[in-house]
């Protein structure tokens, strides 16, 4: 699993790799209550916003961590937005997308990198 | 001063605690060169007395709908208020309250809301209304944006039976937007155009029922076509009492409808303020613009209302908000709730049935008068008349004999060229006697 | 002796003491909703038969029930005198939301806009007919173009956005006039979210200007950001965090510099109406809440009106309608042709909001010249009584020099203690205030803004900052459940927003 500095994990089984928002993240927002998913198919690049989550009093926008065609999305989410708050890191996933160039996963940190980022916070 | 409770001691006492000099001092960041020295020139304070002798001469200058026979109609209608809905609305706690922000202190407003909302939802026949927007007009040109939205197309068609004003707010809100809004020649059974003119690029038609003409259309077909082509439905009512005896837009396959609220609950007031309705398909709710009012319950498990799904406006969501409103109609909305209460649906078809057996008792007065012609065939309680000249010219001679005759569509619409068309509306509140001496008018003026 | 009178007790029998577990709260009562009340079939009006049937509408009637109750009078009456009481009012005890100037909304103002001569007027009457209606939008006019010190005014905006939009559609039509195409706004971060969701709306990017440490806007991040592609700077003076900006000169300086327009939300404006001209600070544009500065009422969210004063550059894109004199009488200009042929459009059916028109000039005739500078002065006075009062227990956020209508503090002074801005907002209700507006604005930890305006007595004011020290020590001493559980003497105890979100129910359905 990889994380950026906007709080996006990704986790890459072959070149399909899964998204979400950390532990970290889905605590700061507090209860979440909606999930704004991409459609399937739809092409996302690094850095741009694929999805929103919102809170009772705050939307935010969701990046994402690597590019590619997305093949996938947690039909869940809808009618169980808590899921986010629950597992952020395994149930709450956003989407799957097949990769476009799987090193940019090599630019994202680490879980231990990511710990230390949260440390400076 | 009879609204400043503070006396010259409060005054005095309270700089010292406060530390500063004079009360000149509080405003030391103002740049010198923009203070006033003294007052501006406008008169000085006066008492009630003089300003109510003075408001009064400026009423007396005006001549009331409920003066003489009255007939317009074209988006805003006279209806009976009851008494007690201006008692409700005058109560402290509703008129002297702010939107509800915090639920615990609010719940009289709150839940009159929800009532507000699952009224117009009945009304509509569609799951979600808001919780009020500004006016009829503004909440159609808001309808065709949230259309633009969802279906990602770029083209309004307006049908040419729309209200002229609800034409030109909706082009001056989505032009900007880069919303084109193709308005369609002015006709009084205009819908049928409308079929003609739904293409892959289109976000939505927007058509009235009853129309600025009185026209009463079936929309069905027009949605079908619509939805057939990828495009929603908004379908306008300006006249909120046709609700009770017509069929719903929910039934006919609107999307989206919005209407002018007035008649329910509030006066005429010469244009506002008004009360839009909003309602829309379920699937749709979160990109509705305005507030919403929703059920939940509080730490002690009652039930309890409480603003939601707030993420969709301008105070969280900032520039990427559905919608810029912020204060609505919320007093006005009330004043509908409640006399709709009044009304139940058991009064409201009555009411609308009487409206629109006035406007029958109407047309069968006008069509008899020579020189005279009734055009709209299928009316709720108002309709188009051709006469032989101007219609604003035979406006201002009854006028000048205490009758107020109508709307000419050249004061809407002068481009249309139907200058010889007046629209003429008939409520509970016009009598036989009204009609009889309007027709007599009327016969009158033809003849010279 | 007579023994007609039975005798009763005069005084309590027992002991004040813990009541046993009695339902119900007395005079609030539980109310149901009207769709609960089982008047399926009720109704409260009287009304004579139709004439005529509705053969002639075959095909297009309603088949289906439409599903509304209807209740006859007295338990209309009932029913929303019941909700009502659950209600917190401006009538009841001071309302210090900042931003939203909760003042006293006087009763002649409701009493003149139900003269039947302005309350049962049609829009569309010949203009005959509506002579003293056009010449009090008339007066309107003159009043606010001349306390505002500018030569234009838009009046049909309904409300405070819808003014700002019409505002920056006006500049935007200036602008495309000298065919100038500008595709930005600069909006600094301290702003009401109606600001950027209204530049938005109008067609602008949106582009956030910074604030300085003294809550102001930061003039060197202004200069930076304006540039050719800048189409106007929206700024509130005095600002949401309640501070004048004492830099407004140089920011209409720096603005007209760049060829953009000034564009001043006038929301706080009674804080320096009749002692300040914003004509006289270089503003182009300029809402103006009727129901904020001129009195009319907020009616639990709405209707507001928000006129627009407006430029000499700017005016001739104003939208119609507006009213013209001759020797003749008055006149309304209708439709955008003629002299008004630059205009940019219409905001909304008819004329604004003339019941809310009525009410403004109402009240600016009350209070006059004097009354109205009056009024400025004992807002600002009030605000900066309630800051000095709790500096001593509450964190000012901007504790150096006066403020101007409203009060902030941030959340400093709560640390340590495990409450938070919320909590003492809901302690409040228990002590019978409505809170002060929270969390905004956003460029302040926490936020509390505080705005008494100049109807509150200075004995209610004292009250409140009373209420604010009892429960700053008692955060302080750490007495945490008066806070997490507030409000306990509310109708209603803290409700569940996080479900009403979840899983929406936005109207009643049966079962």
């Amino acid at each position: 699993m990889r994380f950026t500095k906007d709080h996006e994990w990704v986790d890459a089984i072959g070149d399909v790799a899964t998204m979400g928002i950390t532990a970290y993240a889905a605590e700061q927002l507090g209860d979440v209550v909606f999930v704004e998913l991409p459609d399937v198919g739809k092409e996302v690049k690094a850095g741009d916003a694929f999805a929103v989550v919102e809170s009772v009093k705050a939307a935010s926008d969701v990046y994402a961590p690597v590019s590619g065609q997305v093949v996938e999305v947690n039909g869940a989410l809808p009618d169980s937005p808590e899921t986010v708050n629950a597992v952020p890191e395994a149930g709450g996933w956003f989407a799957k997308v097949k990769l476009a160039n799987p090193a940019e996963l090599d630019a994202l940190m680490d879980r231990a990198a990511y710990e230390q980022f949260l440390s400076t916070l | 001063m009879r609204y400043l409770p503070l006396t010259p001691e409060d005054r005095a006492e309270m700089l010292t605690i406060i530390g500063a000099p004079s009360i000149d001092a509080l405003f030391a960041d103002v740049p010198p060169e923009a203070h006033l020295g003294g007052p501006v020139d406008l008169p000085p304070h006066q008492g009630e007395l003089e300003v109510e002798r003075a408001l009064g001469r400026l009423a007396a200058r005006n001549r009331p709908a409920g003066a003489g026979p009255f007939f317009c109609g074209a988006g805003a209608y006279r209806h009976h208020v009851p008494a007690s809905v201006d008692h409700i609305i005058q109560r402290s706690e509703f008129l002297t309250s702010y939107t509800p922000y915090q639920p615990e202190i609010a719940q009289g407003t709150l839940q009159a809301l929800f009532e507000f909302q699952t009224q117009v939802a009945a009304l509509t026949g569609l799951p979600v209304a808001n919780a009020s927007l500004y006016d009829g007009s503004t909440a159609c040109a808001e309808a065709v944006m949230m259309a633009a939205r969802v279906t990602k197309r770029s083209k309004a068609v307006l049908s040419g039976g729309l209200h002229p004003h609800y034409a030109e707010a909706a082009w001056t809100l989505a032009h900007t937007a880069g919303v084109a809004t193709q308005r369609l020649p002015a006709a009084i059974d205009a819908e049928a155009a409308v079929l003609d003119a739904i293409d892959a690029d289109t976000a939505c038609v927007v058509v009235q029922t009853p129309n600025v003409f009185g026209t009463v259309t079936d929309v069905s077909l027009i949605a079908e076509a619509a939805h057939a082509a990828g495009a929603l439905v908004v379908v306008v009512t300006t006249e909120a009492v046709s609700y009770g005896l017509l069929k719903s837009p929910g039934e006919m396959g609107a999307d989206i409808a919005v209407a002018e609220g007035q008649s329910i609950g509030n006066p005429l007031t010469f244009g506002g303020p008004y009360v839009g309705l909003f309602a829309c398909r379920e699937a749709l709710t979160r990109q509705m613009p305005g507030r919403l009012c929703g059920e939940t319950v509080d730490a002690e498990g009652k039930r309890g209302f409480v603003l939601t799904l707030s993420t969709r406006e301008q105070h969280i969501r900032r520039e990427k908000a559905t919608s810029n409103i912020c204060t609505n109609s919320g007093l006005c909305a009330l004043a509908f709730t409640v006399h709709m209460t009044l009304l139940g649906e058991a009064g409201l078809t009555q009411l609308a049935k009487l409206s629109h057996a006035r406007a029958r008792l109407l047309r069968e007065a006008l069509a008899a008068v020579p020189g005279a012609e009734v055009l709209t065939s299928r009316f709720f309680n108002e309709f188009a008349v051709r006469l032989p000249k101007p219609a604003a010219t035979v406006v201002n001679a009854l006028a000048a004999d205490g009758i107020i005759a109508g709307v000419p569509v050249s004061r809407l619409d002068p481009a249309a060229g139907m200058d010889d068309l007046l629209i003429v509306c008939a409520t509970e509140t016009t009598s036989h006697a009204d009609i009889a001496e309007f027709a007599e008018a009327l016969t009158e003026e033809l003849a010279q | 002796m007579t023994m007609l009178a039975v005798g009763r007790p005069t005084q309590p029998e027992i002991e004040a003491g813990a009541a046993p577990d009695v339902e119900g709260h007395g005079l609030v009562q539980d109310e149901l909703l009207i769709f609960e009340l089982g008047g399926w079939a009720k109704t409260g009006v009287d009304l004579p038969e139709p004439e005529r049937d509705a053969s002639d509408l075959a095909g297009l009637t309603r088949e289906a029930p439409i599903g509304l109750p209807g209740l006859s009078e007295p338990e209309t009456l009932r029913h929303y005198v019941r909700l009502s009481q659950k209600n917190h009012a401006i009538d009841l005890a001071m309302y210090p939301l900042g931003s939203c100037t909760m003042k006293h909304n006087p009763r002649l103002n409701e009493k003149m806009a139900r003269l039947p001569g302005f309350a049962d007027l049609h829009p569309l009457q010949p203009v005959s007919t509506v002579q003293g209606a056009l010449a009090l939008m008339d007066e309107l006019a003159h009043w606010l173009k001349t306390l505002s010190g500018m030569p234009a005014v838009a009046l049909s905006p309904k409300a405070g956005a819808h003014g700002e939009l019409c505002g920056l559609l006006t500049i935007r039509a200036a602008l495309e006039a000298r065919g100038d195409a500008r595709r930005t706004v600069l909006v600094p971060v301290s702003a009401h979210g109606t600001n950027p969701a209204t530049a938005a709306i109008a067609g602008y990017q949106v582009v956030e200007i910074a604030q300085t440490d003294d809550g102001r806007v930061d003039i060197a991040d202004l200069a930076a950001k304006l540039g050719p592609g800048v189409a106007a700077v929206m700024v509130t003076n005095p600002n949401t965090c309640g501070l004048f900006e004492r830099e407004v000169l140089e920011i209409s300086r720096l603005t007209h510099a760049a060829g953009a327009f000034f564009y001043c939300d006038g929301a706080n404006f009674n804080a320096i109406v009749g002692r300040v001209r914003p004509g006289d600070l270089g503003v182009d544009a300029m809402h103006i809440n009727l129901h904020k500065t001129f009195s009319t009422p907020h009616g639990g969210g709405g209707p507001g009106a928000g006129p627009v004063v407006l430029s000499a550059a700017l005016a001739p894109f104003a939208p119609a309608p507006w009213v013209v004199s001759d020797g003749a009488g008055f006149h309304l200009v209708e439709r955008n042709e003629g002299e008004a042929a630059a205009a940019f459009g219409r905001m909304c059916a008819f004329h604004g909001q003339m019941g809310m028109y009525v009410r403004a000039l109402t009240y600016m005739m009350s209070h006059g010249s004097d009354g109205l500078r009056q009024v400025a002065e004992d807002a600002v006075l009030n605000a900066n009584y309630v800051k000095a009062r709790l500096s001593g227990e509450l964190t000012p956020a901007f504790p150096d020099g006066p403020c101007m209508h409203e009060a902030l503090f941030d959340d400093a002074w709560l640390e340590g203690t495990g409450v938070t801005t919320l909590d003492v907002a809901k302690a409040l209700i228990d002590e019978g205030f409505h809170p002060m507006t929270m969390y905004f604005p956003l460029v302040v930890h926490g936020a509390m803004l505080i705005e008494p305006t100049e109807t509150e007595p200075k004995r209610e004011i004292d009250r409140f900052c009373d209420a604010v020290l009892r429960l700053a020590a008692a955060a302080k001493a750490g007495d945490v459940a008066r806070f997490k559980g507030a409000p306990y003497k509310a109708p209603l105890r803290r409700l569940d927003e996080t479900a009403a979100a979840r899983k929406p129910r936005l109207r009643w359905t049966p079962g």
